[in-house]
């Protein structure tokens, strides 16, 4: 039975994964570990730290991976890696690590594209079989649909990604980023009840994220200046929790209408969420709604698939890895720019 | 948002954002369009009535728009943008996708080539070209130009007419193509713009909605391509523009 080490680290997240794949059966979890880089309130991660958190724990967690897995490095049938897209640092480092790994134990590199990854990981977890699928993250929002061996853009937002938007807008509030700016945006949204009129901008099954952001982030600093903002209906003060639930509202609502365009299009009722974003319960339960008034459903995982992983990659490695495909040691380079439609996918019909 | 209340009609179409009915308008001999765009339960209430109202009157007001400029579409009846529904004329006739399917279809009038020694196909050609053009002209880009959304109106018979589901079969026994107008119809991703970049991802949509009906459909697109350079005032720029936008595909590299 094949097993791939798969080594992640596009982002602030280093994750290492170990899989099993069984034919006709579900891929086995040997493994499943991840470190990630917390910057302080107010800051982003930019990729020189990003990069020096990466290089000095991976030894560490291929270490604690293997040793959880009880798989001797005999029985590894590849190492699989990020080959891109995400910020050129990180990836750096983790294909060094890469490619060390696979000169010491001699064994054949796999490059991934990290949106295949969430793509394969999510419908092998949620058991989708063809849907629509939204990723959703800190560098990437698409709607994809996969046609004649290709995961297929549909939709995709012009600037910004919408996991930037949020963090951003973290940053301008000073919320921590630990465990993640979004995830606290999401607490502060429940305790918010006032809708701001924000910019909604959808065009076709595009969107676009920086004009928002732009109005929001000025909204919220007349009022960290002491501007006193109030709701035209009740006369209540905005408070920031609002505007989290502003933010959130429009935003998401966005997301479910190019989504819903796109199940429309291709003739589908099912949607998958991946990527970090697709964490977010309020994401989900509108995406849910949308599905349901359809007749369809949405599939969605927990934390340890939407955000980075190792083992995502491990999946979309192995699943290339078993069709003959590797990456020649020479060839193992990264890419900041890799779109998912560039991928042949020649493990399904 | 004010309670549901049933349609009293047909539905024709039920897209993503919009249900499309067939009904009649005041007498039971005026057919009418009514195009609703319904709740969605999803968003924020508040959010849901901003959006539906803002789309629907902009809806309508690029209708009104072109209407009063002589740009054919179909003409407001009545708007309810609180319910999100427009009643708007209805326009019989077959869409220049369906007729073209049929048309291409029957070959012919091809020859080898692809050559088409039928001057009416031209001249209809040239009136789709003239219509971009003028609606271009007033600055409205469509937003979603494709083959179904052109229809194919007789100019005397307007109501009465073809049956849609004759297809072209009806144009070949007793009428000619010359006695029909181009009809813009769904406006409902319009804009009004100036800009050189809209109006060439317009033609380029229309450019791919042609190429992906028939391979034979390349010198009928160039047809409308001149007609549109010569009855558009700033039709040069947008031309050059098209280059680009087909060159660039679908849009950017993604980044990150």
């Amino acid at each position: 039975m094949p097993i791939a080490i798969g080594l992640e680290g596009s982002a602030n997240k280093l994750g290492v994964g170990i899989i099993r794949h069984t034919p006709s059966k579900p891929a086995e979890i040997l493994s499943n570990i991840r470190h990630t880089f917390v910057s302080p309130p107010g800051e982003g991660f930019l990729p020189k730290d990003t990069a020096i958190h990466h290089r000095s724990w991976v030894v560490k967690l291929v270490k604690q991976a293997l040793k959880e897995s009880g798989v001797a490095v005999a029985d590894v049938d590849c190492i699989c890696y990020t080959k891109g897209p995400g910020m050129g640092a990180p990836l750096q480092s983790v294909a060094v690590a890469a490619r060390t790994l696979a000169l010491l134990w001699d064994k054949p590199l796999v490059g991934v594209n990290h949106c295949v990854g969430h793509i394969e990981m999510g419908r092998e977890i949620t058991g989708a079989d063809n849907p629509v699928v939204l990723y959703v993250s800190g560098g990437n929002t698409q709607v994809i649909a996969y046609a004649d061996q290709r995961y297929r853009i549909f939709g995709e937002a012009l600037d910004i990604a919408i996991g930037n938007c949020l963090d951003r807008f973290a940053r301008t509030l000073n919320i921590s980023n630990d465990p993640a700016p979004g995830y606290n945006i999401e607490q502060m949204a429940k305790k918010g009840k006032h809708l701001i009129d924000i910019p909604y901008t959808v065009k076709g099954m595009d969107c676009s994220f920086s004009g928002i952001l732009g109005f929001i982030d000025a909204y919220a600093g007349e009022m960290l200046s002491g501007a006193e903002k109030r709701d035209p209906d009740t006369g209540e003060l905005i408070t920031p929790e609002d505007l989290c639930f502003s933010l959130q509202e429009t935003a998401f609502a966005m997301l479910v209408e190019i989504t819903e365009r796109a199940m429309a299009h291709v003739g589908s009722a099912q949607v998958l969420i991946v990527g970090g974003v697709g964490c977010n319960e309020r994401l989900q339960e509108m995406m849910g709604i949308m599905a349901r008034d359809r007749g369809g459903s949405v599939y969605a995982t927990d934390e340890r698939f939407c955000i980075d992983n190792g083992i995502m990659i491990a999946h979309a490695g192995l699943l290339a890895f078993q069709t003959g495909f590797t990456t020649p040691i020479d060839e193992s380079t990264c890419t900041q720019r890799f779109r998912t439609d560039e991928v042949f996918v020649k493990w399904r019909d | 948002m004010a309670p549901p209340r049933p349609i009293d009609g047909t539905l024709l179409k039920q897209g993503a954002e919009a249900h499309v009915y067939k009904s009649t308008f005041l007498l039971p001999t005026v057919p009418c369009l009514i195009k609703v765009r319904p709740t969605k339960s999803y968003r924020h209430a508040t959010l849901d009535l901003r959006l539906t109202k803002h789309r629907c009157v902009s809806e309508a007001r690029l209708l009104n728009r072109c209407r009063s400029m002589g740009v054919l579409c179909p003409a407001v009846y009545f708007v309810d943008e609180k319910r999100g529904e427009i009643v708007m004329e209805w326009i019989e006739g077959p869409s220049v996708r369906d007729f073209l399917h049929s048309y291409l279809d029957s070959g012919s009038n091809l020859d080898d080539e692809g050559k088409n020694p039928d001057v009416q196909i031209d001249t209809l050609m040239e009136n789709i070209g003239q219509t971009i053009g003028r609606l271009h002209d007033i600055d409205i880009i469509h937003g979603d130009l494709t083959t179904s959304n052109l229809m194919l109106r007789h100019r005397e018979k307007q109501n009465t007419a073809l049956d849609s589901h004759q297809g072209s079969q009806g144009f070949k026994n007793d009428t000619s193509l010359s006695d029909f107008d181009v009809v813009l119809i769904d406006f409902g991703l319009g804009q009004v713009s100036n800009s050189d970049e809209d109006k060439a991802v317009d033609l380029y949509v229309l450019e791919r909605a042609f190429l992906s009906t028939h391979p034979r459909a390349t010198r009928l697109f160039n047809i409308i391509l001149e007609s549109y350079k010569r009855s558009c005032i700033g039709s040069a720029v947008v031309l050059r523009r098209l280059q680009e936008v087909r060159l660039r595909g679908r849009k950017k590299s993604m980044v990150g």
